[in-house]
């Protein structure tokens, strides 16, 4: 009798010990290697990089392995161990106008120096399940013949512009005020409200895709409409540079794969700003291009203030609201701790709620009395 | 204890950034110090803020007892004593008076602190005022203007809707005549042991960003009104296994017609009872 308070070490073992066994599944089955999650897997894999705030891919898919597939528990192992990592500097600002693309599409221009180019995307395949890849043969795209030969080495990228850089030569779309040197540091530093744009997007960035998305697709349902086109969207590696203080100069320690979003927003001017374009950024880790999509929509509608536009009351525009609860991380801790033992405080409110019926069947009965 | 991490798991750099933050938070008592808090190898919402001010004020010396709802042995009491243990070394207890450091969720223990000890409670929602006002930018302004009337509108509604307050755990207290404060999940039966108190009471909110503070002998009183005086209370019944009438009791579901039992949610309050020889309806003699 009265389990409730014994054996909770034991329990702990145990359950970590089943927890083991059904990760690896049937042992029948081949165990998933690391670098299958990473080759195979790579969009959550950049997931879990660009959420987890940490360019790893191998840790990405180790966390991956060891959270059974679930990519907010593989971003939490992430954020755990990213917290541990001594900082030695910060890097310069990436130039990601001499990004090396593998992607890059505008919606706003047919074409433009650097070209169209759509790279390795589902944005037109066709969403049928091919059950070839379930016999675990190789599949190919239905309408496509194989390539005839193997593509030769790639040539050295051509240079290719910002897109957005055109209509601001014309003066069409309104120039970004150059950012402070350094940027606050939202995970050194508590949040503190307002905050500028520059903790804004660190803090998109590393945001649940999924309230990005939602947030960002009610601003397209009119909750705080700000008519966004992807003025330009760029995926593909940029090198990453730090100032060692020792050499006096950049020393290229690396290069990160990267989404860019821009979007061109409509803008019919306001009573400090004239009629003219104006910009949503979005910038993420890997190939997440529905994360960075979002997130310029999103930081689009936070800029209301800058702009001199009217807060329409809309969640996407509320700095307060969306930087609060974008963090995966905190929203699944604090929403999963309510299975937590909670004890004290039910029987607290038993106590409470028995008294307050107590009294009212008192008062009750007091009134049925004074009836008769 | 791992060498892969640190004296109880924070690097010194963040220790010390959390300590300024308790110094300040112990300068001005019931006021909530931001700090940049860590992510922890635990979820938030598990302790993360409790768990890094204990780790910034551990040292190898100290003894640390861990409980959650009054218990050393629930699930998540064990997984943090288990984490000191295997990042610290320290020694772990589950005698309150043998404690230097006592980190706990939603309780105060029963024996009466002592000088020299540190109580760490773990929070969810530091802000008193939060769901008077779910602003952040709002609260910090009421707190700084002193504005606490919102509390006293919302306490008082509670009277003419239900003859009483209906605030059962985390009943608002002001501290020292100034901050009104969220003493964290404990139940209001807690609440006068937070006054004049001679242990450092410190407050973790990990999610929240937020550290405060009770230094020793602190005066905290419980928001009330004259006629509708604050009183701590309990169920109506004794420990069903040590007997005891002053303590805080959990109630168990023994069978499915009704059965009831009520025991201390203190264990180690309770089985040092019990050794001692008392015991109550059920006569479970440690």
């Amino acid at each position: 009798m009265y389990v409730a308070v014994k054996g909770g070490e034991r329990a702990i073992d145990a359950a970590h010990d089943w927890l083991a066994e059904e990760r690896r599944g049937d042992p029948a089955v081949p165990e998933l290697s690391v670098a299958q999650i990473r080759e195979q897997m790579a969009l959550a894999v950049n997931r879990v990089m660009a959420e987890g705030s940490l360019y790893d891919r191998d840790l990405a898919a180790l966390a991956i392995k060891q959270a059974r597939g679930d990519l907010i528990e593989a971003i939490f192992l992430i954020r755990a161990y990213r917290t541990t990592l001594p900082r030695f500097g910060g890097s310069r600002p990436v130039d990601t106008g001499a990004m090396d693309c593998i992607r890059r599409i505008s919606a706003t221009f047919k074409d433009a120096p650097g070209g169209q180019v759509l790279g390795p995307t589902f944005d037109y395949t066709h969403r049928l399940l091919d059950f070839a890849l379930a016999a675990e043969g190789e599949a190919r795209p239905d309408d496509v013949p194989p390539a005839e030969a193997a593509p030769g080495p790639r040539p050295e990228p051509a240079p290719v512009p910002h897109i957005l850089d055109f209509l601001g030569q014309d003066g069409l779309i309104q120039a970004e005020a150059p950012g402070e040197d350094d940027p606050r540091d939202l995970t050194r530093e508590p949040l503190e409200l307002p905050a500028d744009r520059a903790l804004r997007l660190q803090s998109l960035t590393r945001g649940d895709e999924g309230f990005v998305l939602g947030l960002a697709y009610s601003t397209q349902r009119g909750y705080a409409r700000n008519h966004a086109f992807v003025g330009e969207l760029r995926i593909g590696t940029c090198a990453v540079e730090l100032d060692i203080p020792e050499l006096g100069f950049a020393v290229e320690i690396g290069e990160v794969e990267l989404t860019e979003c821009e979007t061109v927003n409509q803008f019919k001017g306001s009573k400090t700003e004239p009629p003219q374009f104006t910009r949503g950024y979005g910038l993420t880790f890997g190939q997440t291009e529905r994360k960075a999509i979002s997130m310029a929509l999103v930081d689009r509608a936070l800029r209301w203030k800058e702009l001199g536009e009217d807060f329409a009351g809309a969640p996407a525009q509320d700095e307060e609201f969306v930087l609060s609860h974008a963090d995966n991380i905190q929203a699944t801790g604090f929403l999963e701790h309510i299975k937590l033992p909670h004890y004290v405080d039910f029987q607290s409110e038993m106590e409470l709620v028995r008294k307050i019926r107590a009294a009212a069947d008192r008062a009750r009965a007091g009134l049925g009395e004074a009836a008769e | 204890m791992t060498d892969d991490y640190n004296f109880a798991y924070l690097d010194e750099e963040t220790k010390r950034m959390i300590r300024r933050a308790i110094l300040k938070g112990v300068a001005i008592p019931g006021y909530q110090v931001p700090f940049a808090s860590r992510e922890m190898p635990m979820p938030y919402g598990w302790g993360t803020g409790g768990v890094q001010v204990t780790a910034a004020c551990l040292t190898p010396e100290d003894r640390l007892k861990v409980i959650d709802q009054g218990a050393d042995d629930t699930t998540n009491a064990v997984s943090i004593r288990k984490f000191f243990h295997r990042t610290a070394g320290v020694d772990t207890t589950e005698a309150t008076a043998e404690a230097t450091i006592i980190q706990t969720r939603h309780r105060i223990p029963e024996t009466p602190l002592a000088e020299g000890q540190i109580l760490v409670f773990q929070v969810p929602i530091p802000e008193p005022l939060r769901f008077l006002e779910p602003r952040e930018t709002e609260t910090r302004k009421m707190h700084e203007l002193e504005e606490y009337g919102l509390m006293h509108v919302k306490l008082y509604e509670d009277i003419a809707r239900h003859g009483r307050i209906a605030t059962a755990y985390a009943y608002p207290v002001l501290v020292e005549d100034r901050y009104v404060m969220d003493p964290s999940p404990i139940p209001k039966f807690d609440n006068p042991k937070l006054d004049d108190n001679p242990a450092i009471l410190l407050f973790g909110a990990g999610r929240e960003q937020r550290i405060y503070a009770l230094p020793p002998y602190t005066k905290v009183v419980s928001l009330d009104f004259e006629d509708h005086p604050f009183e701590p209370s309990k169920a109506d019944h004794d420990c069903d296994l040590c007997g005891a009438s002053d303590t805080y009791l959990d109630e168990v579901i023994t069978d499915d017609r009704g059965g009831r039992m009520f025991v201390c949610s203190d264990t180690d309050h309770c089985r040092t009872r019990r050794a001692a020889g008392h015991a109550g309806r059920l006569g479970a003699v440690a």
